[in-house]
């Protein structure tokens, strides 16, 4: 990448707040500000405010946008009511993950389709591709937006006298175009770390004002992307490299459910994901829980405790700040993947035991 | 900038060391403790253990990473510090005072550890 680093609008105000910094997928952002744990618990118990500028945004409107997504997409785009969101993914010919992405559905023919940093570029060119035969409009917009998470139990209270927006209507995955700072955003009622929260779309010149409002609202710490990564693995969600890859389906990644086989239009993967739904993936996705702190790391063999033979590997480890123990994901042979099962991780030499469990580690209390 | 005590000496690993009455003691450097994040687990030599100057003893562990712990110097360790087993987090706030790991017993000064100058310089080049 060299000189070629991207930095986002609100980079100036991440250096003032003394952040560290991480090149991430060609861009530079903030990894941590005080520290990885006082961030994470700040999303859990408060609220924490993030920089995701780096994800990608492509936009795509005319009469048959519904019809093209249903067509790039494994979901069903065009059942999306207008104003609400979905999770979803992109598929290659033989049902490979290329990205997991949200789409939002911003108006009767317009859609926000948001993937992940290092993908961007793929998606936008994918979706381009896909849609070529259908009567709509597909843009590249990352440039256009940047995206400014508002995360934690608090984050109601401190957004709500920034907007019009009642945000006590406002749906969880649903978006509303209004006003934050009295700024044109797109509010959505998303995020990516097991709490209630906003993720605010807005314009690349707002980004600083609408930071520094949501950040001079009340209790709010600024957060890194460390932190973000231990609150996704505490909600048990995946990511894109670790537990998501071409070399998987959306079945064995456990997540079939995102894959409408029942839409009436023909999508890319079709064939292959309809093969897929009806054979038992060689491995699952399962959660791992130690009673120790020295974490499964990205990588490490999942072991048979018995005989030390490997039966999985490791996709995302790390000691949980919430629940005090360390936790995993790991892909494992699927005889072995019943929740309740004893497993162990050869922890660089040391085998540790393991016990399977349901995932998510952690679900916020309603 | 991370602080470099100029009256201790360093290793390439990012410990630091200062020597007393033939008695090392041995933390890790604050850029090191930063560059790791915050530490959650601290796995340390006991005492009565040999060590060897760039060998691994120990490891640190964070949310985010984990890392090898390697003796800057050889000899027995004489003294470890058990409050940092039960507080981590101290090697992030104070990693040249409370946040000290373990202290070994030398053989005369040891070789091959920079001043601070020369530290300094390496974790330059580093980034």
């Amino acid at each position: 990448m060299g000189t070629d680093i991207r930095r986002t609008p609100l980079h100036d105000v991440h250096e003032r707040l003394g952040a560290k910094f991480t090149d991430f997928a060609g861009w530079q952002m903030p990894l941590r500000y005080t520290g990885d744990v006082a961030e994470h618990t700040a999303v859990r118990t408060g609220a924490g405010l993030f920089d995701l500028t780096h994800m990608g945004e492509i936009l795509l409107s005319g009469p048959q946008a519904g019809q093209a997504l249903d067509y790039a997409l494994v979901g069903n785009a065009s059942a999306i009511g207008v104003g609400r969101a979905r999770y979803t993914m992109i598929c290659d010919d033989s049902g490979g993950i290329l990205d997991d992405l949200i789409v939002y559905r911003t108006g009767e023919q317009d859609y926000l389709v948001v993937a992940n940093a290092s993908n961007a570029a793929l998606v936008a060119g994918e979706l381009i591709d896909r849609a070529e035969d259908f009567d709509t409009e597909v843009r590249d917009a990352s440039t256009e937006y940047a995206l400014i998470a508002l995360q934690g139990p608090r984050s109601v209270g401190l957004l709500a006298p920034l907007t019009p927006t009642d945000l006590s209507t406002v749906k969880y995955y649903a978006s509303y175009p209004t006003t934050v700072a009295g700024r044109p955003a797109l509010l959505a009622r998303t995020g990516y770390t097991g709490e209630d929260g906003f993720e605010l779309f807005v314009a690349p010149d707002d980004a600083e004002a609408v930071w520094a409002a949501v950040a001079g609202a009340g209790d709010v710490l600024p957060c890194g992307l460390s932190c973000r990564d231990s609150l996704r693995l505490e909600a048990g969600m995946p990511l894109y490299g670790n537990e998501l890859s071409t070399d998987l389906t959306p079945y064995a990644a456990g997540l079939g459910r995102v894959v409408k086989l029942d839409k009436p239009s023909d999508f890319v993967g079709r064939a292959a994901l309809q093969k897929a739904s009806a054979e038992t993936p060689a491995r699952k996705l399962v959660g791992l829980v130690s009673e120790g702190r020295r974490a499964p790391r990205h990588g490490y063999p999942v072991v048979d405790p018995a005989d030390g033979a490997r039966i999985g590997e490791i996709t995302s480890g790390a000691p949980s700040p919430t629940l005090g123990h360390a936790i995993a994901m790991a892909y494992v042979d699927a005889d072995r993947a019943v929740p309740g099962s004893a497993l162990a991780v050869d922890i660089r030499g040391t085998i540790t035991p393991v016990d399977v469990v349901e995932l998510p580690f952690y679900r916020r209390s309603s | 900038m991370s602080t470099i005590p100029d009256h201790l000496r360093y290793s390439a690993e990012h410990e630091w060391v200062a020597v007393s009455d033939g008695i090392a003691r041995i933390g890790i450097t604050e850029y090191a403790a930063e560059q790791l994040g915050d530490i959650v687990y601290a796995e340390l030599p006991s005492e009565g253990d040999s060590v060897t100057a760039g060998e691994p003893c120990g490891e640190l562990e964070s949310t985010k990473s984990v890392s090898d712990l390697f003796s800057p110097v050889s000899g027995e360790v004489v003294a470890v510090n058990d409050a940092v087993k039960d507080s981590p987090e101290t090697v992030n706030s104070d990693p040249y005072g409370e946040g000290w790991l373990f202290t070994v017993r030398v053989d005369g000064d040891p070789d091959d550890l920079l001043d601070s100058d020369a530290y300094a310089a390496l974790i330059k080049e580093g980034e």
